[in-house]
């Protein structure tokens, strides 16, 4: 399979490649031993001496052990010539049948190295002053996609400060802001579609906000009131909806990876024209569920997109005590997964990185991993001072100057498509109506005492009734000893 | 008895709200009793030591009847005339799933060597051929990956049953199954089902090792929103199947590496049993035993001695782990007024421990004497055979032990 160009203009990698050695297949042969697999490719130079084709041909004879060994060049005095330090073509033209596919041998005891000798390039739209880069391709988007991700990344912005400052206010116990990542939040969104299942981390409300969950919705589930779509049981930010497809937040790390393979597992048995995604941060990607779910993904043939947040921290621990390997997108071809390296706080780059993954993934049913690298502005939570383990100006650099949201500004009003009215507008509406919800979301009444036994079964067994029961006598018979607003 | 068995779509009975203990409770047309139960020639064959066939007073005897044709299942007592076909708890297991399968296209399997080459106890057997390899997946080796793959794949609609080669690996997956499935549909408000099920084989076998000898009941028993059942016999492992199958919520069933092999007829008719239902293997008067998967037969066992004692033990098999069939249990010991639990797992922590204590809250007045509770002890299971053996409560056990309670 040659390298295809799609219509885009996106060069995708012939599967059966290696990047970096190069091959050409060239003779189908059948194995002499009593193999399961079709073919063994081989490499045969055009012209091949006597010895050559002799020494091949008895080598193949020998096992595999003989060969590992320098008895190889012992054993075959007369072929000195072309000892194996010429590394000639002639000499690599072994392979082995082992279970899994044939192997080429080499005499030279090579270890590759822990690290690349680069680093794996990273996909870049919109240059850090909104301008697209010369000779770019990129997915091209309308004037209305292109402003209603700009909005939708604004009110994303508006609602974590604002939201924010609730906590700092005690309004709500807790919460976790996605700023710096905005593009990643709002442009894959957009690139998806409306079928496509979600299975977050905790750090993408930005997708939820996109796919039309409402400013009012989101302060019920902070405020935890029988509005909740979760019935106040979850901690703030756990957002879920089943309705856009969202997948209701656990703050397990890295456990919705899995849950993404099987929903694409699920989603194939069903032959749906939609597939699985899942985000996680650089953190996520060293729990035992991310490799195993990426493993399972390449072997099963799932359609799923695995998105990592590379933000540069899993709390207070940097990368470089995280992992060493070349980030994240250096896993995916380890375990057979496609995978492609993009600039995070770019929106162009992430919605047609993702339109294109998704595409692939849907129709050829594979797995992508796309490593989004971006800069975690905010603290990790309410719960977090992150000047304590990272300098101030570092976080004020990537605010400012890399700000995934003002410079997506730049390209749109570049376009004619955003000004400056529009922009003051939009911010003052915004502060009224989230200063709105809050309020109207503290005054609503909090889940009643039922739902705290509810939904654990489809239907309550006896033992929960029970426990219900005694506790409902107890605060109807002590009604001080209990915050006033319970509802019995 | 005029619906000798449960109706096709019952399958949990319709809870009311009134006092759990109330004999109208219960929806379900009949419980299949223990006199039609007796029909059966029951044959434990896998345990050499368990190897009389049981046939309690009220079976009829037939005679021999020289049939010209031989009989089906190799029995010699008149076994055209009986319904029903003979097989083993694992193809039980096999054909419960097999049918589910058929009758939902959303059901399928995963697990480690699920797939052609069966299972690793056989009970997968023939299903991916017959069903294709997406619906009996090979799995990796990562329990926890493939268990929560399971519950992904059930948010968004099957129906997966996920096998742990051995209960003991599940361990590897209790993050899966405490953290999401059992709380997923709660903290989600009720927006996410996991109608998943979790099966696979556990207890103390032969000379298995300590750690392939675990009894995970003890401990999963707290995850709050799973369903614990436990199967002894083909009849129930079938029905058991089939229930946790077409529930809605995660149910853990746990079957015994021991107890693969035995052999029983059962129904031709579909049937599904409820999974918070207790059985009683044996009713009676001085002593109700409780116990589950494959201690009830070290209890059977021990209740023939008893038997020819002069005592008469109520043997209960309890079934349902996970929510206990407190109602059973409660009537049993309004009854007898004493209660032996007999238990495979350990003394701390495990059923018993819990069951000791749920009787005790709720059945505290119709106590004679304190509840007696059978365990194996706290150790790891040895591999020599002997010292295994010491670790597992044994029938002559049973007898001091009921000896005492009577006393």
């Amino acid at each position: 399979m040659s390298p295809i160009q799609n219509s885009k203009g996106i060069i995708i990698p012939d599967q059966h490649s290696a990047p970096n050695v190069a091959y050409t297949t060239v003779i189908f042969v059948s194995s002499q031993t009593m193999s399961k697999f079709v073919s063994i490719f081989f490499r045969l130079k055009s012209n091949t001496n006597f010895a050559d084709s002799l020494r091949r041909t008895s080598l193949r004879n020998l096992n595999v052990r003989n060969l590992m060994h320098n008895r190889y060049s012992v054993s075959f005095p007369l072929l000195c010539p072309h000892r194996c330090s010429s590394t000639t073509a002639s000499i690599q033209d072994q392979t082995i049948d082992f279970p899994g596919g044939a192997v080429e041998f080499i005499p030279d005891m090579r270890f590759i190295s822990e690290s690349p000798k680069a680093r794996i390039p990273c996909y870049r739209v919109l240059d850090d002053n909104g301008q697209p880069i010369l000779g770019h391709n990129f997915v091209q988007i309308s004037k209305e996609v292109a402003v209603k991700m700009y909005t939708n990344m604004v009110t994303l912005r508006s609602m974590d400060t604002i939201f924010y400052e609730a906590q700092r206010q005690g309004r709500i116990s807790f919460y976790v802001t996605a700023i710096g990542e905005e593009a990643i939040n709002v442009a894959s969104a957009a690139a998806l579609a409306v079928d496509d299942v979600v299975f977050p981390q905790y750090r993408e409300a930005g997708v939820l906000l996109w796919r039309g969950f409402t400013l009012q919705e989101f302060a019920n589930q902070l405020f935890s009131n029988k509005y909740d779509n979760g019935k106040g049981r979850q901690m703030p930010a756990h957002y879920g909806s089943n309705k856009h497809n969202y997948f209701t937040v656990a703050s397990t790390i890295a456990t919705q990876i899995s849950h993404a393979v099987g929903a694409a597992y699920s989603l194939k048995m069903d032959k749906k024209d939609a597939c699985a995604v899942t985000y996680f941060g650089d953190g996520g990607s060293s729990e035992g569920d991310f490799h195993a779910a990426l493993n399972f993904a390449a072997v099963t043939e799932a359609p799923v997109i695995f998105i990592c947040r590379n933000n540069g921290w899993a709390i207070s621990t940097p990368i470089s005590d995280q992992f060493r390997s070349d980030g994240v997108v250096a896993k995916g071809q380890a375990y057979g997964v496609r995978s492609i390296r993009v600039d995070g706080n770019d929106a162009l780059a992430i919605y047609s990185a993702i339109q294109t993954a998704r595409q692939m993934a849907v129709t050829e049913e594979r797995p992508i991993l796309i490593e989004a690298l971006t800069y975690r502005v905010g603290h990790h939570t309410t719960s977090d001072d992150s000047t304590k383990y990272r300098p101030a100006n570092e976080i004020e650099w990537w605010r400012v100057v890399r700000d995934p949201v003002a410079r997506f500004r730049k390209w749109i009003e570049k376009n004619g498509w955003w000004n400056d009215t529009a922009e003051s507008e939009l911010i003052r509406n915004l502060r009224q109506q989230l200063l709105h919800t809050i309020q109207v979301a503290e005054s609503v009444e909090k889940p009643s005492l039922a739902d705290a036994f509810s939904d654990v079964y489809d239907v309550p067994p006896s033992n929960l009734r029970e426990q219900e029961q005694w506790l409902k006598e107890i605060v109807t018979k002590q009604p001080q000893e209990y915050p006033a607003n319970i509802y019995v | 008895m005029a619906t000798l068995f449960q109706g096709l779509g019952i399958v949990t009975p319709s809870f009311s709200s009134s006092n759990s203990f109330d004999s109208n409770n219960f929806l379900i047309p009949s419980r299949r009793s223990l006199s039609e139960r007796r029909d059966g020639i029951f044959v434990v064959r896998s345990d050499a030591r368990v190897s009389q066939t049981l046939k309690t007073g009220a079976r009829k005897h037939e005679l021999l009847v020289p049939n010209a044709v031989a009989t089906k299942g190799g029995s010699s007592v008149a076994s055209t005339s009986k319904p029903g076909h003979e097989l083993l708890l694992f193809e039980a297991l096999r054909e419960g799933l097999e049918e589910e399968m058929e009758r939902d296209p959303c059901v399928c399997v995963m697990g480690e060597d699920v797939g052609h080459y069966g299972g690793s106890y056989k009970v997968t057997k023939g299903l991916a051929t017959k069903f294709g390899d997406l619906r009996v997946l090979d799995t990796p080796i990562a329990e926890n990956a493939f268990t929560g793959m399971g519950i992904g794949a059930a948010m968004t609609g099957l129906r997966p049953v996920v096998e742990g080669m051995n209960m003991g690996f599940l361990l590897l997956a209790f993050n899966q199954i405490s953290n999401n499935c059992g709380m997923l549909h709660y903290t989600s408000g009720g927006q996410f089902k996991i109608p998943i099920v979790i099966r696979g084989p556990g207890g103390v076998g032969r000379q298995l090792g300590a750690e392939h000898s675990q009894r995970l009941e003890s401990y999963f028993q707290s995850i709050p929103g799973i369903q614990m059942v436990a199967c002894s016999t083909p009849y129930n492992a079938k029905g058991l199947m089939k229930a946790a199958i077409r529930s809605e919520n995660p149910v853990i069933l746990f079957e015994h590496v021991l107890l693969y092999n035995l052999k029983e007829r059962i129904p031709d008719e579909e049937y599904v049993l409820s999974l918070e239902e207790a059985e009683m293997v044996r009713p009676g008067e001085h002593v109700t035993i409780l116990t589950y998967s494959r201690m009830r037969y070290h209890v059977m066992q021990a209740a023939k001695t008893l038997v020819n004692k002069g005592y008469d033990p109520e043997v209960i098999d309890i079934r349902s782990l996970k929510p206990f069939d407190l109602y059973t249990i409660g009537n049993s010991v309004k009854k007898t007024h004493r209660v032996l639990i007999v238990e495979e797992c350990m003394r701390t922590g495990g059923i018993g421990a819990s069951l000791t204590a749920a009787i005790t809250e709720n059945f505290h007045d119709y106590l004679d004497a304190p509840i007696v509770c059978l365990s194996s002890q706290d150790v790891p299971t040895p591999y020599a055979g002997t010292l295994e053996e010491w670790t597992v409560v044994q029938p002559a056990q049973i007898v001091t032990a009921v000896e005492q309670l009577c006393q």
